[in-house]
């Protein structure tokens, strides 16, 4: 079945701030389904978008889908039943930093760790929003906030390495405004089997305005960014003249042309490979030495939940000299009264 | 001693010693040989949380009482006829619950000085300290005797030490005229897999026998008669396992396939347990990361379509409150089993209370009545999770169902019944409609709505725990939200025509009613008939279904000059009942002690009454 975007879009009203982030994702989404489906075969009917609490957790109303709209935090633990209870849907979890990261910090990491075949859009604005601008798990240290009026004295996590201490098999990164990309990435994540993390960098207009600007800003995104695609050396920069190579056990940005590195010497980009060590340093890759690392990171094949469940029961199943209840009522020790 | 064989209606036995002596298995092994022997029974496992508290101290005692007898056995009794004790510790904590006059086995290698000391006595003579001189007490050698049985097995000490239970439980065959063939047959089973352990095992439970046989400590020796009870093929079952059997059973019924999202504790974790086992017949369980996400894995797995359950005790329900009003408000079938444990917080883990039905009532935020039902007995939690799955799923609600940790535990034997007996269970699925799906639309005479499963066509909708108007949109309408709040505590009202209606024990009309809920049953049951043998005007009504209450409770309740809500907790139901049918005065017995009642103290209470 041929789609549009228009099929997928529901009759609701977008009631996001006006320059809210997550306008482009929602975009970017609704790009993004007509070409899953016709990649992987699947109907309007089969999809699943399911929420917390939070800005971003308001998404299932704005997808003409099936759509849940949860509690804050439990997004994961109402996702993963789904997707459970059903293998055939294609699960999205909408969700936040503070939804994912803070009050459901529990779901998201076991979510990973069992990987459950669930894409997950990790919304990250860095920031409270729906309850008017508090700090949450991936503040800069020091922010200043409404329940920080003298700074933040914790430290952020940053979600990739969670997602990857979690035994992660799929991890990708955005700006907001990067449509196309982000495209890309919601596709790959919908041909990967197993739990598939999205962190999009999100910009608050109204609470935390340029949060990324940083690293989004026109003038230094080349410079500060890196997008990595499978098979590609990774070079940046605005003028593709600096590149990432090992050196030793650690990364080095190098400039080509200086020092005798060239084009060879680049690494070259493997999201399916094995090596945890390499993927986990990109990740971790951050200013003012590295430019940050967007695209699909890490994108490896592992058993997933769901499916060996199901393929437990169907054992199970096969093997058992029990298949109703009246057999299993007048299984084992009974005794008759005449 | 001149020894009589005495012929009498039911006899309660008590085992005590070590939580690793194993006591339960010789309780359970007694239970299951006088169930095979035709005989009435019901148990209660009491044993502490530790799994290995310090040998021979108090705090590690673990005991097993059984009721057997020829009818009307529905409680593990009172007082012990026959307490039995393996070491210090295990007669100091329970010499309590012994009988009057009645038997006393110890295990004379046990009571050494240094025994004695770890239980706490201060003297070298338990029976005087305990001042148990009237009851008949039997000292026997039972480590040494058993040691002796098995030195040719070839078996180390510690393992032949470890024998001594069913040395033991060879005496208690003697003394009630069991047979021994049904525990051969289970020894012989249980090893099959090592059998140099089968000779051993059945030789120590032939010398036990043998050994009571001999001796001329035992007295009088008791023969139960097998009960008469009804014609039908019959297994033991308990209550953790009935649960789980009954949900299997409306899972069948029902054609929905299951899911159980839960977390272990205590006592509930053997529901998960058994259901785990028996994934042929359709069930899906998780082991989940905790309890919240026990609930809201069910939840989403309603939305998707199946049969949805969590099974918890009620420190895990507390965690559930949250999404227990999600599944509320978006209206989706979830069973909630709540095996009630003493609280609050940690409480005592492994003892019994009815403490919880205020949680299950009010213990969420807004206007949030789900419906509430209870269990009388083991077997019963068969039937009780049964109609909560159906009720659940055919009135698209969360039901909770309040089991207790005397229920889960306890066992009985139970007529095995025909899945052809149990009504049908059609939840309301729609598969398509005209025009665009209003996922909370009602019927007009039920006000349920309908189930649209994810994958069908065409009902793609929005769910959750906002409020939202009858086509399913996100409001916050004043009028909207006033009405929804209204339909959904009406959709639960209107469960009261569809439940039974509530029934009398006893006399229809007169002095006293006896009120009471759960599985409490057996005690308050046992109670009453002993008062109406008395002459008293009495009555006992049992209520399986909380909220909604019976459409009849008031026309029963006006027939009464007196009504006592008797409860394990400090007036719960009582309370509700206050508010809920405040036209009638009620009186209270109450007892908060981890245990459960004991029929002289209703009876009692009754007496008593003002």
């Amino acid at each position: 079945m041929k789609y549009t975007q228009q099929d997928f879009k529901s009759d609701q009203i977008v009631k996001w701030c006006p320059g809210c982030g997550d306008h482009a994702i929602l975009a970017a989404v609704l790009r993004a389904m007509p070409e899953i489906c016709e990649k992987t075969g699947m109907t309007k009917e089969q999809f699943v978008f399911v929420s917390g609490i939070g800005c971003s957790s308001r998404f299932p109303y704005y997808m003409n889908t099936y759509g849940f709209h949860g509690i804050h935090g439990r997004a994961g633990a109402l996702a993963t039943g789904m997707k459970v209870a059903n293998p055939n849907l294609s699960v999205w979890q909408m969700t936040g930093d503070g939804d994912a990261l803070a009050i459901g910090g529990n779901h998201f990491i076991h979510e990973i760790r069992r990987n459950i075949d669930v894409n997950i859009i990790l919304f990250n604005n860095r920031i409270y929003g729906l309850t008017k601008g508090q700090y949450s798990p991936t503040s800069k240290f020091g922010m200043v906030t409404k329940t920080s009026p003298y700074g933040t004295v914790e430290y952020p996590f940053t979600p990739g390495e969670l997602v990857l201490g979690a035994r992660g098999t799929f991890f990708a990164r955005s700006l907001d405004s990067e449509l196309a990309l982000n495209q890309e990435i919601m596709v790959r994540a919908a041909l990967h089997k197993g739990t598939s993390v999205m962190e999009m960098l999100v910009n608050c207009m109204i609470y935390n305005n340029g949060t990324h600007a940083d690293i989004s800003d026109r003038e230094v995104r080349a410079d500060r960014t890196i997008i990595l695609r499978d098979g590609e050396p990774m070079i940046f920069g605005k003028n593709k003249d600096k590149g990432i190579v090992l050196d030793g056990l650690s990364l080095k940005v190098v400039k080509i042309g200086e020092n005798g590195f060239t084009e060879k010497n680049i690494l070259v980009h493997d999201s399916k490979s094995d090596n945890f060590g390499i993927h986990s340093m990109l990740v971790d890759m951050k200013g003012p030495d590295f430019p940050v690392a967007l695209g699909v990171i890490r994108d490896v094949a592992d058993k997933t939940y769901d499916e060996s469940l199901h393929k437990q029961v169907a054992e199970v199943k096969e093997k058992a000299k029990i298949h109703s209840m009246d057999e299993l009522l007048h299984s084992g020790a009974t005794w008759t009264v005449e | 001693m001149e020894r009589k064989v005495v012929d009498v209606q039911d006899v309660v036995i008590r085992f005590t010693g070590d939580s690793g002596d194993g006591m339960q298995l010789t309780g359970t092994l007694f239970a299951d040989a006088s169930a095979l022997y035709g005989n009435e029974i019901s148990t209660f496992p009491d044993y502490p949380a530790e799994i290995r508290a310090p040998q021979g101290t108090v705090s590690g005692v673990s005991g097993f009482q059984v009721h057997i007898g020829q009818k009307d056995v529905k409680t593990p009794g009172d007082l012990a006829d026959v307490l039995v004790s393996m070491n210090p510790a295990a007669l100091m904590a329970n010499a309590k619950f012994a009988k009057p006059g009645g038997s006393i086995i110890l295990d004379q290698d046990s009571f050494d000085e240094q025994g004695l000391e770890k239980a706490g006595f201060k003297t070298l003579d338990p029976i005087e300290e305990l001042n148990l001189k009237d009851y008949n007490v039997i000292w026997a050698p039972i480590t040494s005797l058993t040691k002796e049985s098995l030195k040719e097995s070839g078996m180390d000490m510690k393992s032949i030490i470890r024998c001594k239970n069913i040395f033991t439980l060879g005496m208690c065959y003697f003394m009630f005229g069991r047979p021994l063939h049904f525990t051969e047959e289970y020894l012989k089973k249980k090893f099959a897999k090592k059998p140099n352990l089968i000779e051993p095992n059945i030789k120590v439970l032939n010398d036990g026998y043998n050994y009571a046989h001999n001796t001329h400590a035992i007295g009088n020796t008791y023969t139960i008669a097998p009960a008469k009870v009804e014609k039908g093929v019959y297994r033991s079952i308990n209550g953790n396992q009935a649960t789980a059997w009954g949900l299997i059973a409306a899972a069948e019924k029902s054609g929905r396939p299951m899911f159980v999202g839960s977390y272990p504790i205590t006592p509930a974790t053997a529901i998960l347990e058994e259901l785990a086992i028996h994934k042929n017949l359709n069930v899906k369980t998780m082991q989940c990361e905790d309890e919240i996400s026990g609930i809201c894995t069910s939840i989403g797995a309603a939305y998707a379509g199946n049969m949805a359950v969590t099974t918890t005790s009620g420190p895990g329900l507390s965690l559930k409150s949250e999404a227990l009003g999600l599944a509320f408000i978006a209206e989706l079938p979830l069973v909630i089993v709540d095996v009630q444990r003493s609280g609050p917080s940690t409480g005592i883990p492994t003892k019994t209370e009815q403490t919880d039905l205020a949680q299950a009532l009010y213990g969420r935020n807004g206007e949030c009545p789900v419906m509430v039902m209870a269990a009388r007995t083991p077997s019963d939690c068969f039937r009780a999770a049964f109609y909560a799955a159906k009720y659940a799923m055919e009135h698209m609600m969360p039901v909770i169902f309040l089991s207790e940790g005397y229920l889960g535990n306890g066992s009985e034997p139970w007529k095995i019944p025909s899945m052809s007996d149990y009504t049908a269970i059609n939840p309301p699925i729609i598969t398509e409609c005209n025009g665009k799906f209003r996922p909370f639309e009602r019927d007009p005479k039920t006000f349920v709505r309908h189930w649209a499963i994810p994958g069908t066509p065409g009902l793609e909708h929005r769910v959750g725990g906002l409020e939202k108007t009858p086509g399913g949109a996100v409001s916050s309408d004043p009028e909207v939200h006033e009405m929804m709040v209204k339909n959904r505590a009406e959709k639960l009202r209107k469960l009261s025509e569809v439940i039974p209606p509530l029934e009398v024990i006893g006399k229809e009309k007169g002095d006293v009613l006896l009120v009471g809920w759960g599985g409490t049953y057996g005690h308050l049951y046992t109670a009453v008939n002993q008062l109406l043998d008395e002459g008293m005007k009495v009555g006992f009504a049992q209520f399986d279904y909380i909220n909604p209450l019976p459409k009849n409770t008031a026309e029963i309740f006006k027939n009464y000059k007196k009504i006592l809500v008797c409860e394990l907790n400090s007036g719960q139901f009582a309370d509700y009942l206050r508010a809920k049918l405040p036209e009638f005065k009620y009186q209270q017995f109450n007892k908060v002690q981890g245990q459960p009642f004991m029929v002289h103290e209703i009876v009692e209470a009754v007496k008593n009454l003002k």
